[in-house]
């Protein structure tokens, strides 16, 4: 299906997990990004997508598996969660150069392709929520990165505002050819550019094609055919259960360790219900 | 002009607030304000070891400091105790250890309100040299180090992802910050010496505009503040320490009562 070379493979991780006082935060997740590619992170809260972003970044080690970056690896990130202290004043401008310096063309132009050119100088403590995501989204894209981490990165955009932002990923994917690692805030919903979708649950639940996913109608009606050109629908029914201490209950009711718990619908086998 | 008490005191008390503004905005960005003074009460420790075992007092201070430093550091990993607590337990203890092993080492007079409340008048010009040449050396590394050291205060995440090392410029922080309380003791006691880290940065933030006016802002603010209060010390009488800190927190309330959106364009501007 897709006949780029492995050595494309700019990050990749096998039977990686982080474990904390003894639980797994996630577990077993093999993930692998390529350029130019779109993989999106899908999954309830809790289901340890921030945790596999950090593992494939650097920020967290796992305590079991492998994870590795190809040498010289230029990551753009944005975390999920970020909150800046009043006491340090910090502008939108000076935001763009926190990691590494850029010219000011580069941050004008950074800064107008989210949509914020007229913030460059306000206090980043004064942006709404919408408007601190698109620093956050100028930020990581102005590195030119290799490889772009976002952990949430439309959350507190209003819809329009979301459709753009995921053109704006879109493009700078298809002007750089960078690897995309995007965590989507809805269960349900992701670009329509992804080429894989991964779904956790404190594992891989199941990965898949979003373009072998047939769009809902009651989308289309609501949204428009112009936002399902960016967005689609990903939904399946989960037949079992996943129990606060880790294990997890099958549909018949048996509690087993999760490592036990076998996935129907595991490799590229596709049966989800649109 | 080293020739009187008074002008080294005054050389002496600018060289260091020069150092403490720029170091001492980090500590309010990163809300380390306690961690400060916990490295600061440790520095008695230090004079009561440099005593004992007849080191350098500079030097067992340092030491010290940087020691509890780390110490924190591996506690805040392995116990269930929160920071707040860890601190207030190493903060006291240290002092109180310090306190009574001077009180044991009955062979030797120790000036304990020289080192708890500093004794600025006394530097002498190896003192002085010791704040000028360590500071070019602490305001060098700081300098060096600003990036990484500011992306890591906004986001360590962000820091380690993008190949900056948050716990490097950590550790290094520590390093400069324990060097400061080693050459600051004598001057202004371990009692004041985060005063001077923080009242000047906390200052400063309402009149800048960027990290870097802050800093600059903030070293501005200290040696005048130790201007301040040393001349006030002279007129009044007053113990000096006090009459720096005095000084520096009438510099804080007036910068609350300046009409903010004035001062911040004016810098955004320039």
């Amino acid at each position: 299906m897709d006949a780029r070379a492995p050595h494309d493979i700019i990050a990749e991780m096998a039977g990686a997990g982080v474990s904390r006082d003894g639980r797994w935060l996630v577990e077993g997740v093999d993930l692998s990004i390529r350029r130019g590619e779109i993989v999106t992170l899908i999954g309830p809260n809790g289901s340890g997508k921030s945790t596999t972003a950090k593992l494939l970044t650097g920020v967290l080690k796992p305590d079991a598996g492998t994870v590795r970056r190809v040498d010289g690896l230029r990551v753009g990130y944005v975390p999920q969660r970020l909150s800046i202290d009043w006491t340090l004043p910090l502008s939108v401008k000076r935001l763009m150069n926190l990691t590494a310096r850029h010219s000011p063309a580069e941050v004008d132009a950074a800064l107008a392709a989210v949509g914020i050119a007229h913030l460059a100088n306000d206090d980043v403590q004064h942006l709404s929520g919408g408007e601190f995501q698109r620093a956050l989204l100028a930020r990581a894209m102005i590195r030119k990165p290799d490889l772009l981490v976002l952990d949430e990165p439309v959350q507190g955009v209003d819809f329009s505002g979301e459709v753009a932002l995921y053109d704006l990923i879109k493009q700078i994917r298809d002007e750089t050819h960078c690897g995309v690692l995007l965590i989507s805030h809805d269960l349900h919903v992701v670009m329509a550019e992804t080429d894989t979708v991964i779904c956790l649950n404190g594992h891989v639940c199941c990965r898949g094609n979003p373009e072998s996913v047939a769009r809902s109608p009651e989308y289309l009606k609501l949204f428009g055919t112009r936002a399902a050109a960016t967005l689609a629908i990903y939904q399946h029914h989960h037949d079992h259960t996943h129990l606060p201490d880790g294990r997890v209950q099958e549909a018949d009711g048996r509690v087993v360790e999760a490592h036990e718990h076998v996935h129907e619908h595991e490799g590229h086998h596709h049966d989800h219900q649109h | 002009m080293f020739d009187d008490f008074f002008s080294r005191a005054m050389i002496a008390g600018i060289g260091l607030a020069l150092i403490t503004g720029p170091l001492g905005c980090f500590i309010v960005w990163r809300r380390m304000a306690y961690f400060g003074d916990t490295m600061a009460h440790s520095a008695l420790l230090g004079v009561a070891l440099s005593f004992l075992l007849n080191i350098n007092l500079t030097l067992g201070v340092f030491v010290v400091a940087a020691t509890v430093a780390v110490a924190l550091l591996l506690l805040q990993r392995r116990n269930n105790l929160s920071t707040d607590a860890l601190l207030g337990i190493l903060s006291h203890s240290t002092l109180a250890i310090g306190l009574v092993m001077v009180a044991f080492m009955t062979w030797i007079r120790v000036d304990l309100m020289g080192f708890l409340f500093g004794d600025i008048l006394a530097v002498s010009v190896w003192d002085i040299a010791l704040i000028y040449g360590g500071g070019i050396v602490i305001l060098g590394a700081l300098a060096l180090m600003w990036r990484p050291l500011l992306a890591a205060t906004v986001s360590p995440d962000v820091a380690e992802a993008e190949g900056l090392h948050p716990e490097v410029s950590r550790v290094v922080f520590m390093l400069l910050l324990a060097s400061v309380i080693a050459i600051a003791m004598k001057l202004v006691g371990v009692l004041l010496i985060t005063s001077l880290l923080i009242i000047p940065a906390a200052t400063a933030r309402r009149l800048s505009a960027t990290p870097e006016q802050m800093a600059l802002i903030a070293a501005g603010l200290g040696a005048l503040a130790v201007a301040g209060g040393l001349f006030g010390s002279l007129s009044y009488d007053t113990p000096s320490g006090p009459s720096i800190v005095v000084a520096a927190l009438a510099l804080f309330l007036v910068s609350i009562l300046v009409p903010v959106k004035l001062w911040r364009k004016r810098r955004r501007e320039a």
